[in-house]
């Protein structure tokens, strides 16, 4: 089995202060990290690996630095790391960014391709989708559970906003995950060693045979227009008095608005 | 300080401290409270190589030395001396098969040790045999291809829970210390059990046990090294694990010390942070030193044995010692700047000023410690006549 996973370098927002004027996060001296949802999907990789045999690679795409997140996957046991960089994929949105990706698991193969559920600096939960989509392969978002997987296919719980499905696809396909998947493991001292000799692969568009037109800037149809915090949530109501009161005006309210 | 550290060492350093952050300090209380064996985290020490790390790369170890393994020590006792003993144990329990063991010995033990799939435990200390090693009463016969060991050790770290033993026992009583013998003991070998799991004032998640051997046999092969050498086993071994005793003083100095700083910073008294008040500034200026004196000795201590030195007792010993006082010190003055808060089981300080304490006690009390460095003393000045 060849299982490919899509990571970011994002910045540790535990640490992230907001620019109150500009409305973007202050970047300096903030430590990178892999985003947190994708460490659930190396983990993911890196167990059905062990189950099935095969090898996982990472890939990302982003500045020289971002090298240091595949540096990083490969010391939690990561067998191969491909870093997709240049001037050219600068700018890039979602579209753009998942082309380049789809570009080197076109270029690399894979069985199965597993990506965290979403970044937490974008949030938008859009780029695994849009790989599937360019790869032209079925996909799985928000799985929390792998029930089983073989050669031919994979079968998953994904989590709905009113439960949830048992879904099976067959392979290559694509799953993104969510942090109720399992408990990412912590390097080793060996893996932190390969880690620092393995050669990292790099990749920019011409070797990915993609036109300028597709990545990037140039391939991007949305652009950012504002950046802002959005306000407190309107409509709260907050309700005073005894607590036996408090429960019965809840009840009341809930049962108007036709919620029980 | 920096003791410009290897990229290795380093790294060492740092997984050490994630795993500390990580799985350590939010399951710390519990286990003592529990007084629980941290299985969880021996395991997840294990799948990141740490129990190989002293081992040598033939048998699946790191092969790092004594230096590497003090920095992983140092960095677990900082968040948890329970843990860091359990895991220090293996290594102590370890060393009889590391520096007496025959290949076919190294062989068949060593790959499982350095894969962290089975934990180790060193049976020296008897009701009557403590600092006095000559009071063993445990004995082993030779009968046909067996040894048949009776007696009971006591205080066992990691006693139950291991599942190699090395254990010393008399083969000659008439020879006194050279009728000592050492042996590799297998958890369930017939007539090998365990006795009451002690009751502790601290290092409570680490496991403290007695070693019944009633007729136990074990094979002939199991002898480590040869008859007689069962004391100068354990001495070597002690001799090599002694600054890593030293170096969980200088961990569980640091991790108080960093509490109290903490602490100091926040609380607010007669309208000032306390840190403010020369009283706590000496007083922490003298821990912060303590520590540092501490730390310098125990890094050279542990360089000095990997330097292949054949006389490492005494720095070792005083290691151990200047260390583990300064340990004790540092926490119950940590305890003292936080004052009641201090007292209190909501904070870490006062469950390490109880750990500390068996540091000052534990792979020879201090004042053994003492009086091995005077000997070593006295025998190098009677040399330099």
């Amino acid at each position: 089995m060849k299982i490919a996973v899509c990571i970011k370098q994002v910045p540790d927002t535990a640490e992230v202060r907001i620019n109150r004027e500009t409305g973007t996060l202050i970047r300096e001296g903030v430590p990178s990290i892999i985003n947190p949802y994708d460490t659930h999907a190396i983990e993911a990789a890196l167990s059905i690996r062990e189950m099935l045999g095969g090898t996982v690679c990472a890939v990302t795409m982003g500045p020289p630095q971002a090298e240091a997140s595949l540096r990083e996957a490969i010391s939690l046991g990561v067998d191969e790391a491909f870093l997709v960089t240049g001037r050219e994929f600068a700018g890039a949105d979602t579209l753009a960014t998942a082309c380049a990706l789809s570009g080197v698991i076109k270029k690399i193969g894979a069985d199965l391709i597993i990506c965290g559920k979403q970044a937490i600096d974008g949030d938008t939960a859009q780029v695994g989708p849009e790989v599937a989509e360019f790869l032209d392969i079925p996909h799985v978002s928000y799985v929390k559970k792998i029930i089983e997987v073989n050669a031919e296919s994979i079968k998953v719980e994904r989590m709905m906003d009113d439960g949830s499905d048992i879904v099976e696809a067959g392979l290559p396909a694509l799953i993104t995950v969510v942090r109720e998947l399992n408990t990412p493991r912590l390097p080793s001292l060996k893996g932190k060693m390969n880690a620092k000799k393995a050669e990292i692969k790099k990749m920019g568009a011409a070797e990915l045979g993609l036109p300028p037109e597709v990545v990037g800037f140039n391939g991007s149809p949305t652009q950012v227009k504002k950046i802002f915090t959005p306000g407190p949530r309107g409509g709260r109501k907050q309700l005073e008095g005894p607590l036996e009161e408090q429960i019965d005006a809840l009840i009341n309210e809930l049962l108007e608005k036709k919620c029980l | 300080m920096d003791y410009f550290l290897s990229e290795e060492q380093l790294m060492i350093k740092e997984l050490c401290a994630q795993i500390a952050q990580e799985k350590v300090i939010p399951v710390r209380a519990e286990l003592d409270e529990k007084e629980e064996f941290p299985w969880e985290i021996m395991k997840v020490m294990a799948s990141s190589d740490l129990f190989g790390l002293f081992i040598p790369e033939e048998y699946g170890g790191l092969g790092k030395g004594s230096f590497e393994l003090t920095i992983a020590v140092e960095e677990l006792s900082k968040a948890c001396l329970g843990v860091s003993t359990t895991y220090a144990a293996n290594a102590l329990g370890t060393y009889p098969i590391l520096l007496f063991g025959t290949g076919e010995q190294k062989k068949k033990y060593l790959p499982d040790i350095a894969a962290g799939k089975r934990l180790v435990a060193f049976g020296l200390t008897e009701a009557n045999a403590g600092s006095d090693a000559g009071g063993t009463r445990t004995t082993a016969r030779l009968e046909g291809d067996h040894y048949v060991i009776n007696g009971t050790k006591q205080w066992i770290t990691n006693g139950g829970e291991a599942e190699i033993y090395t254990v010393i026992a008399i083969t000659d009583r008439s020879k006194g210390p050279r009728g000592a013998s050492a042996f590799i003991v297998e958890k369930g070998t017939p007539g090998f059990s365990f006795g009451k799991k002690e009751k502790k004032m601290g290092i409570r998640a680490s496991a403290t046990r007695e070693l019944v051997f009633e007729d136990c046999r074990v094979p002939k092969e199991n002898l480590i090294s040869k008859e007689g050498m069962g004391f100068l086993v354990a001495m070597k071994t002690l001799d090599s694990s002694r600054v890593g005793v030293g170096a969980q003083g200088v961990g569980v100095a640091q991790g108080a010390f960093d509490e109290a700083v903490k602490f100091a910073r926040q609380r607010v008294q007669f309208g000032h942070p306390v840190i403010g008040f020369q009283a706590i500034q000496h007083m922490i200026a003298d821990m912060a030193t303590e520590i540092e004196a501490a730390r310098a000795l125990v890094y050279a201590a542990a360089r000095y044995a990997d330097s292949g030195a054949k006389d490492v007792t005494k720095v070792s010993s005083m290691a151990k010692l200047f260390a583990t006082d300064v340990a004790m010190r540092v926490t119950t003055n940590s305890v003292q700047v936080m004052g009641g808060s201090g007292y209190m089981r909501e904070y870490p300080v006062e469950k390490m000023m109880r750990d500390a304490k068996i540091l000052q006690i534990y792979e020879g009390t201090n004042q053994i410690q003492r009086n091995v460095i005077a000997q070593n003393i006295i025998k190098e000045a009677a040399k330099a006549k």
